[in-house]
């Protein structure tokens, strides 16, 4: 196979067709400014307002609680900063998340726990999930947020988000979501979930790049985060990424459009490649197998260090990622990981694929016969491997 | 992440991969809670080095200066094996990512631990002559 087999989906995607098809009008004639009176600026502003009905129907949400940000980094920052400052002002210092939240969010916490909020990071089970139980007993008075994510990035296991919604609306307590990873392998409807405010990505869901959404229900006030100019009814400013949220649009209709029938092949595709994989000896799965997103297939192989293996993989056309430290550029592992409880040893060793609808069976047989022989030539010269074979 | 060329030649191609049946010397550091082992086998014959391998467990840069660090010091006496710096195996790699320095620095390492057992084998203290092989959290300030 002389192509490229890119199964690193949760990483970044492919921009579709249609959605480039869509945008790129709006990268060469209508280029007018939203806020302006004259036509050419009502046209993109018109633009606007139909991607933005376009992502409230995805979601289950009124247009006037989508708001477009930069990307899901800064829908992450924007809500759980913008929740931290709003409520400090009624006395409410406390947000509850979890240990393998994306660094968006654990990296925020982190920062507001420095200004003088308290933080409680809630331990995920050994199979990658958090219970509504959790979140309940660690609610109090002070409470501003629960923030916990719709589903893992590196493991792929899907939360009780409507479970944690109602406890959080039963106790008055501000939920949000990073959902990056769900949108468009989930049904999401905030309303039925309980969910006050959510975080999405343009190029996680064959969009573009540099465009996202938070979602905020009516109603709920929270400090801006980016101030300046009156867009986004106020509460965004900087001039719209005119092309980005036309893109991204059309990019949840068409993520959104038949989940459950693209759910149910991508599952069935994931799991030919667990149990192919799983034959390899001295490996496990990360994270549980029920409730994990459809496209996600995690592995550790013992005695095998994640980066080395993911440039071998690189050789054979192959593109995936890893947990590994040194994929990372710090010396620690994953700490999604570290959090399911994996020793550092092992954590070193993981490879993340992530596959999607337009996966081929050719290409999963494709790695179904690179991996054994690379994970083979890794062992051979990995002065680890003698003791984990004589354990 | 970028690799240069040579990295990516002796991380593809690894010269002197595997144990020695006869080394008389055999030093190991770093350990896998850090993501990176290696271990070095030398043969030493009148203070020359006339074989050398390795395994390692470990990223790329790790392999490659591996690698890299035993095709240096093959054929050499001792003395000039105990000259080589972690700065030599990035040069001769044509540099090596930030991050990945203290891969060099556990090359020296292990060719300096591999020594030291040598001499220890040989019932000669080697303390004075190595010196002191610093452990793998050395590596962490990097």
């Amino acid at each position: 196979m002389n192509k490229i087999v890119y199964v690193d989906n949760a990483a970044t995607t492919k921009i579709n067709d249609e959605v480039l098809k869509e945008m790129m009008p709006y990268l060469t004639e209508h280029y007018g400014n939203a806020s302006s009176i004259y036509s050419v600026g009502r046209e993109s502003k018109k633009a606007i307002e139909f991607a933005r009905e376009k992502v409230a129907k995805a979601l289950g949400a009124k247009p006037t609680e989508i708001y477009f940000t930069a990307g899901g980094s800064e829908s992450d920052n924007w809500a759980i900063r913008g929740t931290a400052m709003a409520l400090k002002k009624k006395g409410k210092n406390h947000i509850i998340t979890t240990n393998f939240e994306h660094h968006a969010v654990l990296h925020t916490c982190e920062y507001l726990e420095k200004q003088g909020f308290e933080v409680t990071y809630l331990p995920v089970n050994e199979k990658g999930y958090v219970t509504a139980e959790q979140v309940k007993n660690a609610i109090k008075p002070e409470t501003a947020l629960v923030t916990i994510m719709y589903a893992n990035n590196e493991i792929g296991t899907i939360q009780p988000i409507k479970e944690i919604g109602a406890i959080c609306k039963e106790n008055k307590v501000l939920f949000h979501t990073d959902a990056v990873q769900a949108v468009g392998n989930v049904n999401i409807d905030v309303v039925d979930q309980n969910i006050d405010m959510l975080s999405l990505s343009g190029h996680k869901i064959y969009g573009p790049k540099g465009v996202g959404v938070l979602y905020i229900r009516n109603g709920i006030r929270i400090d801006n985060l980016i101030t300046g100019g009156a867009q986004e009814r106020g509460r965004r400013a900087g001039t719209e990424n005119l092309a980005g949220i036309v893109g991204l649009g059309k990019a949840i209709e068409l993520a959104t459009a038949n989940i459950d029938e693209k759910v149910e092949k991508v599952t069935k595709m994931r799991d030919y490649l667990i149990e192919n994989i799983s034959k390899i000896p001295y490996t496990r799965l990360n994270g549980g197998l029920e409730n994990r997103l459809c496209g996600n297939i995690n592995f550790s192989f013992e005695a095998v260090e994640g980066e080395a293996l993911l440039l071998m993989l690189d050789f054979k056309g192959i593109c995936a990622s890893s947990g590994s430290a040194c994929t990372s550029g710090s010396l620690d592992p994953s700490h999604v990981l570290l959090a399911i409880g994996l020793p550092h040893e092992i954590a070193h060793g993981s490879l993340r694929i992530s596959i999607n609808d337009k996966t081929t069976q050719e290409e999963l047989d494709y790695i179904i016969e690179c991996l054994p022989p690379i994970i083979e030539r890794l062992r051979d010269m990995s002065p680890v491997w003698e003791k984990v074979k004589n354990r | 992440m970028i690799y240069t060329d040579k990295v990516m030649d002796h991380f593809a191609n690894p010269r002197n991969v595997g144990e020695l049946e006869n080394a008389n010397g055999i030093g190991e550091v770093g350990n896998a809670k850090c993501g990176d082992i290696m271990r070095m086998y030398i043969v030493v014959e009148n203070d020359i080095i006339t074989d050398v391998k390795f395994k390692t467990f470990g990223c790329g840069a790790a392999i490659a200066t591996s690698s890299m660090a035993t095709e240096m010091i093959k054929g050499k006496s001792i003395s000039d094996a105990l000259k080589l710096t972690n700065k030599a195996v990035v040069e001769a790699l044509e540099g090596l990512p930030p991050a990945k320095i203290h891969c060099s620095v556990l090359a020296e390492q292990a060719i300096k631990s591999a020594i030291a057992d040598y001499y220890k084998r040989q019932g000669i203290d080697p303390t004075p002559i190595v010196g002191h092989i610093g452990d793998c959290e050395a590596c962490h300030t990097h």
